[in-house]
């Protein structure tokens, strides 16, 4: 199994890989995934007026799941919240060419987006 | 395309280049001397006969056998197939109770099952951390309709060396018939038939620099006298136990090789495990967090299989695109299952992901060796800085009490 361009790509030059602060009013932050299964990503976003300005990944998986994650905060940034949130993992199968026995990354990718505009959201919440 | 020089091979127990001597050996029998055994009125038959004759010859020197206690077959595959199913079959009036254990190889694990289907009780024992089985447990498993007790010699995944001797010993005083998977090892170690208590035995060819689609399997011929149900019927071949027309030009390869591994053995065990453990310590002496997968030290010379914690397996490997090895991370694997074998250790799920094997050979190089270091140390760096668990770590906080997110 010869692994895709674009997911060499992303593996050898991921995209915002690091941390943004967790404890930021104005950051969100979804972990996802589980040790035991092999795939846990780690997704942040920055947010100012309802846009993604800054977006952040770890990801422990495998070259599959690094591109997914790498992908989903490359498109995040510059959406708005509502935008990053009808990201379908489908958009980022088609990308990468993600082989079937490969889309529950991509799977995971979406939930990692989701949780971490969930968080953001929960933050805000508590603020008001 | 993989190239030797670029592509350092690093993947010696799922598979060996065939020697080129070996080859040489082989050539013959394709175009010039291609009679078949069975051809007992011309010289074709005669040179084929007899080429086979020295084949079966070196195979059993290997092994400390007679000649006329070696089976050819199309490998290890069906080498251990025929004797598990074969003397259950033929043994099925005196009991059908196998024991075996939770780290063989898929090609004693299936016919097991297969048998289990049938209506066969199967035990599989247990093994510890470090990858052995208790001769105690085997010892109380063992009952009066036991008909046999298929041990691995050497484990293809972690290079753990069982006590065959002692399983041996067991299984003689108890009058059971003991099989040994001898696949992997046998080009390094030692293993007498009679020393050991051994009364079948499968090997395969391209485990020992030999052809693919070759391989023996030794049955014996006395005290006890053991019989087969066969599994290929046909021609009587092999005295009626495996029939079909015997691939001349393999068996000669085999015999070569069987012939260099026991020439090379001792010398190849020594200068195998040397680098092997050059590349152990540096991995555990450049990083934190690297355990070992397997006994530390009756292990096979060529094994190094560690788990790199943090970072999974696949993309550690995507990491070192100049190193050919194996994971048994469940993402290598086409059902996406993690290796049964790393799983039987009883070690944490992510060390199971986490985990690489290096299967060092007779042609690794200090060179290769070097590369292969210096390109995983990398990749791993690399993945680690990527890693939110090695993050958490380096936090010191304890995963063990995280609630994780997971379907």
């Amino acid at each position: 199994m010869a692994y895709s361009d674009k997911v060499n790509d992303h593996f050898n030059n991921p995209r915002n890989m690091g941390s943004l602060d967790k404890a930021a009013a104005d950051v969100g932050t979804g972990i996802v995934g589980a040790p035991e299964c092999g795939d846990v990503m780690k997704l942040q976003i920055q947010v100012e007026n309802d846009r993604i300005v800054d977006a952040k990944f770890k990801t422990f998986g495998c070259g599959s799941a690094i591109a997914s994650s790498s992908l989903a905060t490359e498109w995040v940034k510059g959406m708005t919240v509502q935008e990053a949130s009808d990201l379908k993992n489908t958009d980022i199968v088609n990308e990468l060419g993600l082989p079937p026995v490969k889309i529950h990354c991509s799977v995971l990718a979406e939930e990692a987006i989701k949780s971490a505009i969930e968080d953001y959201q929960n933050k805000q919440a508590a603020k008001a | 395309m993989a190239d030797a020089k670029t592509l350092h091979y690093f993947d010696n127990y799922a598979t060996t280049p065939t020697d080129p001597a070996v080859v040489e050996a082989m050539l013959p029998y394709f175009t010039t001397k291609f009679g078949a055994v069975n051809s007992r009125s011309h010289a074709f038959g005669w040179q084929a006969e007899e080429a086979v004759d020295l084949a079966r010859e070196q195979v059993a020197s290997l092994i400390g056998a007679k000649p006329q206690e070696i089976i050819f077959t199309s490998g290890g595959t069906e080498s251990c197939n025929l004797a598990i199913k074969g003397v259950a079959k033929m043994y099925a009036e005196k009991g059908k109770h196998i024991i075996t254990t939770a780290i063989e190889h898929r090609s004693v694990m299936d016919p097991c099952r297969s048998l289990e289907r049938e209506g066969w009780d199967v035990t599989y024992l247990p093994v510890d951390q470090t990858g052995l089985i208790s001769l105690d447990e085997l010892k109380a498993a063992l009952r009066d309709d036991t008909v046999l007790v298929s041990v691995i010699f050497g484990s293809n995944e972690i290079g753990t060396i069982q006590d065959i001797a002692g399983v041996g010993a067991i299984c003689k005083e108890a009058g059971v018939l003991f099989h040994a998977d001898a696949c992997t090892g046998l080009d390094t170690e030692t293993l007498d038939i009679n020393a050991d208590g051994i009364d079948l035995l499968s090997l395969s060819g391209h485990k020992i620099y030999g052809p693919p689609g070759t391989g023996a399997l030794f049955v014996r011929r006395r005290r006890p006298r053991v019989r087969l149900s066969a599994l290929l019927e046909g021609g009587g071949q092999e005295r009626n136990m495996r029939s079909g027309s015997l691939n001349v030009p393999g068996i000669v390869g085999l015999g070569k090789a069987a012939e260099l591994a026991l020439a090379n053995r001792v010398a190849d065990k020594a200068r195998i495990s040397g680098l092997r453990d050059a590349m152990q310590a540096s991995f555990m002496g450049e990083l934190e967090e690297v355990y070992l997968n397997g006994h530390p030290t009756q292990r096979l010379p060529g094994a190094l299989n560690v788990s790199f914690n943090f970072i999974e397996g696949e993309s550690l490997m995507m990491g070192m695109p100049d190193v050919a090895v194996a994971s048994g991370s469940a993402c290598t694997s086409a059902t996406l299952e993690p290796s049964h074998v790393m799983r039987a250790l009883g070690v944490g799920e992510e060390l199971v992901h986490t985990s690489i094997r290096f299967s060092l050979g007779r042609f690794t190089t200090q060179d290769a060796v070097d590369t292969a270091v210096a390109s995983c140390l990398k990749s791993a760096r690399h993945l680690r800085e990527m890693s939110p668990l090695w993050e958490m770590f380096k936090e010191g906080i304890d995963m063990s009490t995280i609630e994780w997110k997971h379907d």
